[in-house]
């Protein structure tokens, strides 16, 4: 069986939304930003599990509170089985070195001031216990490995000397000096242009096979997801609809947002024609998202009062294949109304 | 005769280092009714053609040659207050890609259609052109109640909408979209992209889409005009460059484009980055980047042709 290297479970995260002192007066309840809002799922070794969604949708946010970056409101946070989710700083530190981060904009993420030789080896130096010479020889072979060949003619550059797509590539090798098991990569390709987005994915897909990283792939883009993940969860307003192998969700997506997300992509063929947008609206405000199914208010196969009342639960479908929604029956959930199927 | 007809378009920006190409010998045309896209990496002067052909480049920019005959008149030769009072809105109109940014957010958006119809439009009363806002709100399907909200009450698919209503107010022949569904998420940009499209059936309008995306284009375009490095790669039907592209970059870019459903295959990226227009590459702007590159793409630059059926190619390799 394959390890697993990240789990969540029931993971939720609120920001209470600041109201200021005269709104304070007026209202009483506190209101709250439910960016994640009960969510499970894991990360097996060596796998690139993507997580897609609308702006808004809580990915991101996902993605943080899994690295600790921000805490959790409840549920659990599990690295390989052993609970992180309220480990102090100290303690974390270990687990900070196998968790590391990609972030969305090369040119925001990365010190001008400082060469690919700073960026790269300072999570080494920040760990201690290398030589210098070690740290400069790690930087080499990390640099080699992101495909920055000759690693001597990077070394020494700084970021406004690097295209967008080398930069993206110093900005996985930071990430990968410390030897992570898990990277979590937030669209890492949504800045950079269309020819060369390829190289930063395909890079992601070389490193998986070579050094059996794990990857949480954050993303919008579901065409790109198709050819990257090998997972992958569809989330919704801080819930996640609809999970499952990437192939199967494609092309037998079962949970209408999904259905619609992927009617949405457009075609690269002038000879499909796009099938109709079904879907309304835009997403909600997460502050008050609607009750019962999240998506009933913009659902095109809205089957009655139980998608506005009761909460579907994600069920198994078929192996490995979670969705949450009434036109999938709602195993354990008492019925407010006679049953979903 | 064409609606809109560039020919040899230059345009050039002057900064502190010298000057940047943004736009060299630029030409294609467009039909009533028809649809053309612009595809391009970023910077390649995909947005400088639309900001020449409506004369509203940033002081620094100049067009430096070439023609744009706009409906048989020749737009160079307009003074600025022709431009306003007969091409700007009235002929072309634009829809940029951050509508969220377009809008003022001190004024309704009603007003602010209300007054862009009553600067282009002089004789047009008050009350006449906010009977027109009603019309287009509902032409673009946002409630036309909502026309006294301000931007902020607006989704960013509703600001896109209320952009468009804005750039039809004039009844214009042309309608020139700018990245319009890029700022958005992807159900809303495909919402705004088929409002697009059935608009230009129902009012026989022409347009010019601008998208990075190839596969954008396939949806929306009849025709298609790739820019490398602020020159057209290559030009012709939709169908024609899909089925059969020709230049080595178009080529390329279909192979970083992956469709949703297509096999499931390792992507292709082209090595290297869109050159600095300030100093491109001699010769055939693309060499650098292209696998096919001989001797001759470093020392001349290729020729458009046409390769039958109106594909033009700017290529050694077609020769």
């Amino acid at each position: 069986m394959v390890e697993t290297t990240v789990r969540v479970e029931n993971l939720k995260k609120w920001f209470p939304v600041r109201m200021g002192f005269f709104g304070s007066l007026v209202s009483r309840r506190e209101l709250f930003v439910h960016a994640i809002d009960g969510i499970s799922f894991e990360v097996k070794k060596g796998e690139i599990f993507g997580l897609a969604g609308e702006s808004g949708s809580g990915k991101t946010t996902t993605g943080r509170v899994i690295l600790r970056l921000t805490d959790a409101t409840s549920g659990k946070i599990l690295f390989r089985d052993e609970d992180i989710t309220r480990l102090r700083e100290r303690q974390l530190k270990p687990f900070r070195q196998k968790m590391q981060m990609v972030f969305q904009d090369p040119y925001e993420s990365l010190n001008p001031r400082m060469t690919v030789l700073d960026t790269v080896s300072e999570p080494l130096r920040i760990r201690g216990g290398l030589s210098s010479k070690e740290i400069e020889d790690k930087v080499y072979t990390t640099l080699a490995g992101v495909e920055l060949i000759p690693p001597e003619e990077f070394i020494s550059r700084f970021p406004h000397e690097l295209s967008g797509g080398q930069r993206q590539r110093v900005g996985v090798a930071r990430a990968l000096t410390l030897e992570p098991e898990f990277i979590v990569a937030d669209e890492p390709v949504s800045m950079l242009d269309v020819s060369i987005r390829a190289e930063v994915l395909n890079l992601m897909v070389d490193l998986r096979e070579k050094l059996q990283v794990s990857f949480l792939y954050i993303t919008h883009d579901l065409a790109l997801a198709r050819h990257t993940c090998d997972k992958i969860a569809i989330m919704y307003l801080g819930k996640i609809m609809e999970g499952g192998p990437i192939e199967e969700l494609i092309f037998e997506p079962l949970h209408p947002y999904t259905q619609a997300l992927i009617a949405a992509v457009p075609v690269p063929d002038p000879s499909s024609q796009r099938i109709d947008v079904k879907v309304k609206g835009e997403i909600p405000s997460p502050v008050n998202p609607p009750s019962g199914c999240r998506f009933h208010t913009r659902c095109q196969c809205y089957i009655g009062d139980i998608c506005r009342t009761v909460e579907p639960q994600l069920i198994e479908t078929r192996k490995d294949h979670f969705v949450a929604c009434h036109l999938y029956g709602s195993s354990k959930q008492p019925a407010g109304k006679a049953g979903g199927d | 005769m064409h609606l809109l007809e560039v020919r040899n378009l230059k345009t050039y920006f002057t900064v502190k280092r010298g000057a940047v190409k943004a736009v060299d010998n630029v030409s294609f045309e467009v039909q009533k009714g028809e649809a053309m896209g612009l595809v391009g990496e970023s910077g390649c002067g995909k947005t400088t053609v639309s900001l020449s052909i409506l004369r509203i480049l940033p002081s620094n920019g100049r067009i430096l040659g070439g023609n744009i005959s706009f409906k048989g008149t020749d737009i160079m030769k307009l003074t600025e207050d022709e431009m306003r009072t007969s091409i700007r809105w009235k002929g072309i109109s634009i829809v940029f890609q951050g509508a969220m940014n377009a809008l003022n957010p001190v004024y309704s958006v009603g007003e602010q259609i209300v007054e862009s119809i009553r600067l282009h439009e002089e004789y047009v009363t008050k009350e006449e052109a906010d009977e027109r806002v009603q019309k287009l709100f509902e032409l673009v399907g946002v409630d036309p109640s909502r026309r006294n909200n301000y931007p902020h009450e607006f989704s960013g698919g509703m600001r896109q909408r209320a952009m468009i209503a804005m750039a039809l107010s004039c009844n214009p022949d042309l309608l020139i979209g700018d990245e319009p569904g890029t700022a958005l998420d992807v159900i809303v940009a495909a919402q705004v992209l088929k409002l697009m499209n059935d608009l230009r059936m129902k009012l026989n309008l022409s347009m010019i889409m601008i998208s990075h995306d190839l596969s954008i284009i396939a949806e929306t375009c009849q025709k298609t005009a790739i820019m490398y490095g602020g020159k057209i790669a290559e030009y012709s039907d939709v169908t024609r460059v899909f089925k059969e592209p020709l230049h080595p970059y178009t080529q390329g870019l279909m192979g970083a484009f992956p469709g949703i459903r297509a096999e499931k295959t390792r992507m292709l990226s082209i090595p290297g980055s869109p050159p600095d227009l300030l100093s491109p590459p001699p010769a055939c702007r693309f060499h650098p980047r292209c696998k096919y590159a001989m001797d001759i793409c470093r020392t001349k630059e290729p020729e458009t042709v046409d390769v039958g059926n109106k594909h033009y190619v700017a290529c050694h390799l077609v020769h």
